[in-house]
């Protein structure tokens, strides 16, 4: 990890300000698979810390933690996207986003193997995400793009949480009467 | 030297909203035709201070308007006219409107010229009215005064020859920076003006106080003025002088034209008043009343929007109390560094009184911290007089609200977020509860129907109850819609309970009609669903044929609650302690299973049931599995009392609530979270949610 950190000083700091047309993407991975955020929604990284349990939520959703005085939810990825689950370590890393819906902002964290790199891709080079149909769920990837030949899924902050509120939904208020 | 008068403007905007409240109330409170002079000054002064403040700050609009207003107010103050219901409901569309134009200004908006126009019209057609509501006058000449011929009216006023005015200050008024000199000198730009002062009321040298006027004065303005303008003059000085203005009658004057065109049961005393209301009379006497119409759909449209302010008012002495309380913790705080700067441990007690004294402090200070938080409930209550007074006429009803407890101090937050879904409430209230005038009467019921908002505080909760005395809810019609909307299957069993729940189902409305008050079929849910976010919880009790009561439970304040930490394997939880009834250990023989599942024990006379924490919240780590290994806390919430097994039971400490939903989302059971001394988050319970969700 240390290695990639050194990277991203030498290397990346240049190209930042070289492309006007350019979108930087920190990206994690997730096992084998390449994953990038907008670095713009990405709040900070932390290693990850034990949580509070949710009762009676998807396993994927680990719990919340207390984020200098506020709660914030943290997500596992490799789970939500049904990647397995691996023990975590102190090298686990979580990284704390931010996600607008509709009117409001929060807060969450998302579990991953590790981060990896902070790119630099050109708008024009992304491409939508193929249609597998009801196969594979592509709703929170935005768009796929390639560095050195390896594919990176550009994730959508906003639909991953947005997801969730189907949950709130289908908390039926019928259950607690029938 | 130039000041920034801009700074001002929020207090002056403050201010004039808070007026406008005063304004609104009191005017609902007037009583049609018997005059509360009391009532009419607060009014007045209320409309006085904010014409006064937007003269000063250049809102001539607003100060011209006003000053229409004021003059009506002025004439029902002096008993020259009767408090009548136009007059009332003019008075109210000009408050909506004066709001409007507030609003506008505050928001750097353009104000709407045509709306205020309008409002003025209603109100000078209302003045114009005046001319002949003293007691004797009838409806009847109202009207025909008002189609009389401008042009007779303006002949009539140019008969006036010019003015006595009799004044004599009193003896405070230099001393409020008013100098008669500078009146007079206004005065005679008007016209001729001769003085005769009046020395009767100086005393003699050795009792004289020079900083107060004794003197009066007689004077005489020749020429053809508006007594408009002459009032216009000592309007500053109002309150601290008496003074009369007398018209000059100019020896032709023959009979008031006025009278010659009205009927000739109406007497119009050719008094000093008749010219200044003749006078406003030319330009509007015109209007149809009709134009009054348009006011009224105006209101539903003005509604005050839920502001929810920035700042609060608060009393003095409670920030007294905190400037107090700060000091006290500087000194244990110096204290207690002092201890620890050379510690040796014969100064252990010492360095525990302090941290005693600390604990104490900290919390007197977070009391009254929170305490500078808390609202009267009033401050929702106070919109609802107007709210019932305007739907109650729009739909027909005879509605009295009634309002109990209004001093109940809430949680700000409480107090903003309360009030939509409270007036939703009273909307259904007023809309589907209470019946119609004559349904009312074949009912054998007071044709008045009553609506009482109650607030109260019970243990940690302050419960909110809207009651009518109104047909109740159909358990049947309830019963029979849930079924055709798919809601319920036919054969479900319900207790009563259950079937009034269902109207805060989404998508439920029984209305047979759709009407705009009320009954959308959106709402109630909505309702319910914005008080459970407030952690608060809202149930209905109704007696077909003789009424309904809403009541709300809300916490007292969001931000912190005294709990007790329960742990349940790794997980530790906190039981508002409100809610907490006892905590027991219990033996096997105490449990009875119904039906081989359900688990309840008895306490004292009864049967309870038994909530298995790790059960419903799936903890795998949970040491306690048999209930003889654990602790049972009795609970109760809502009316629902339950035994909670957990594992053991921690501390009590008061905790600092953080919102889950902030980041995340409501989860049934939980009402929010806190972060312990350790920096973890706990989650607190919700002891309803909990119930509900061991139901299901």
């Amino acid at each position: 990890m240390t290695e990639n950190i050194e990277a991203i000083d030498d290397e990346n700091v240049e190209n930042i300000t070289k492309t006007a047309n350019s979108v930087q993407f920190l990206s994690f991975t997730l096992g084998n698979e390449e994953y990038g955020v907008d670095i713009l929604k990405v709040q900070e990284i932390r290693s990850w810390e034990p949580v509070s349990r949710i009762p009676n939520v998807p396993a994927y959703e680990k719990g919340v933690v207390n984020l200098r005085g506020s709660i914030v939810p943290i997500i596992d990825l490799r789970e939500r996207f049904g990647l397995g689950h691996v023990e975590y370590s102190p090298l686990t890393v979580v990284v704390i986003l931010q996600a607008n819906f509709e009117d409001r902002s929060c807060v969450m964290g998302v579990v991953v193997d590790a981060v990896s790199n902070v790119i630099n891709v050109d708008k024009s080079t992304i491409q939508n995400s193929p249609d597998f149909g009801a196969r594979v769920s592509t709703e929170f990837i935005n768009g796929l793009t390639s560095v050195d030949n390896k594919m990176i899924m550009l994730l959508d902050v906003d639909k991953l949480l947005t997801l969730e509120e189907i949950y709130e939904n289908e908390d039926n208020p019928l259950q607690a009467i029938s | 030297m130039s000041i920034d008068m801009a700074q001002f403007h929020q207090v002056f905007f403050e201010e004039s909203f808070e007026g406008l409240d005063t304004m609104e109330s009191g005017l609902l409170d007037l009583n049609t035709g018997d005059v509360d002079v009391d009532e009419i000054n607060m009014i007045f002064r209320a409309a006085h201070s904010i014409k006064g403040g937007s003269g000063t700050f250049g809102f001539t609009a607003v100060s011209d308007f006003t000053h229409v207003m004021e003059t009506l107010l002025d004439e029902m103050r002096d008993g020259r006219r009767l408090v009548t219901q136009s007059a009332v409901d003019a008075l109210l569309g000009s408050v909506d409107c004066l709001r409007a134009m507030l609003t506008a200004i505050q928001d750097e908006q353009a104000v709407d010229t045509q709306n205020v126009a309008e409002h003025k019209k209603v109100l000078e057609v209302e003045l114009t009215r005046g001319a002949d509501s003293s007691p004797v006058a009838s409806q009847e000449s109202a009207t025909s005064e008002q189609v009389s011929d401008p042009v007779a009216i303006t002949a009539h006023e140019a008969n006036v020859e010019g003015w006595n005015i009799s004044f004599s200050p009193h003896p405070n008024m230099l001393k409020t920076g008013n100098d008669p000199v500078r009146m007079f000198r206004e005065l005679a730009e008007l016209g001729e003006l001769t003085s005769t002062a009046d020395f009767l009321g100086v005393p003699d040298i050795h009792n004289l106080e020079p900083e107060e006027c004794a003197i009066s004065w007689k004077l005489h303005l020749k020429g053809n003025t508006a007594e408009q303008d002459i009032e216009e003059i000592f309007s500053w000085v109002e309150d601290e002088c008496d003074f009369a203005i007398q018209k000059i009658q100019s020896t032709v004057q023959s009979v008031s034209p006025v009278a010659e065109t009205t009927d000739s049961t109406t007497t119009v005393q050719p008094d000093e008043q008749t010219s200044k209301e003749d006078k406003e009379t030319t330009a509007e006497a015109t209007k149809p009343v009709a134009s009054k119409k348009p006011v009224k759909d105006k209101k539903e449209t003005a509604k005050p929007a839920n502001k929810s302010s920035g700042s609060i008012r608060v009393d003095t002495t409670k920030i007294d109390t905190l400037i107090n309380m700060v000091g006290e913790l500087v000194i244990t705080q110096s204290m207690l560094s002092l201890v620890g700067e050379h510690f040796e441990i014969n100064k252990l007690d010492q360095l525990k009184t302090g941290l005693s004294q600390l604990e104490r402090h900290t919390r007197e200070l977070q009391e009254s911290v929170m305490n500078i938080r808390m609202l009267p409930i009033s401050f929702v209550f106070s919109r609802f007089p107007r709210l019932v007074h305007d739907l109650s006429s729009k739909l027909g009803k005879k509605i009295e609200l009634k309002l109990v407890g209004e001093n109940t101090e809430v949680d700000k937050t409480v107090v903003e977020l309360l009030s939509d879904p409270l007036v939703h409430l009273v909307r259904n209230s007023l809309d589907h509860g209470i019946e119609m005038p004559e349904d009312r009467i074949a009912a054998g019921k007071p044709e008045t129907g009553t609506v009482i908002l109650e607030a109260y505080h019970r243990g940690g909760n302050i419960v909110i109850e809207v009651v009518d005395d109104g047909k109740g809810l159909n358990k049947d019609k309830l019963r029979a819609k849930a079924i055709e909307k798919g809601l319920i299957d036919e054969d479900a069993i319900l207790t009563d309970k259950q079937t009034y729940e269902l109207i805060f189902m989404p998508g439920f409305s029984t209305a047979e009609k759709l009407t705009d008050v009320s009954g959308r079929g959106v709402g109630m849910d909505v309702v319910r669903r914005n008080i459970q976010s407030l952690g608060g919880n809202i149930e209905i009790i109704s007696e077909l044929g003789k009424g309904s009561t809403i009541s709300i439970h809300l916490p007292l304040t969001l931000a912190i609650l005294d709990g007790q930490s329960i742990s349940v394997g790794d997980e530790r939880y906190i039981v508002p302690l409100g809610s907490i009834i006892e905590s027991i250990n219990i033996n096997e023989d105490m449990v009875n299973r119904i039906a081989g599942k359900g688990e309840t024990f008895r306490l004292r006379d009864e049967f309870l049931p038994i909530v298995r924490m790790h059960d419903i919240f799936h903890v795998e780590s949970a040491k306690a599995t048999k209930l003889t290994d654990g602790l049972v806390v009795v609970v109760e919430g809502q009316g629902v009392k339950c035994g909670l097994f957990v594992d053991d039971l921690l501390g009590q400490q008061q905790v600092v609530i953080k919102s889950l939903e902030a980041n995340y989302r409501r989860v049934e059971g939980i009402s929010g979270a806190t972060i312990l001394g350790d920096g973890s988050v706990a989650l607190i319970l919700d002891i309803p949610g909990l119930v509900r969700l061991a139901n299901q």
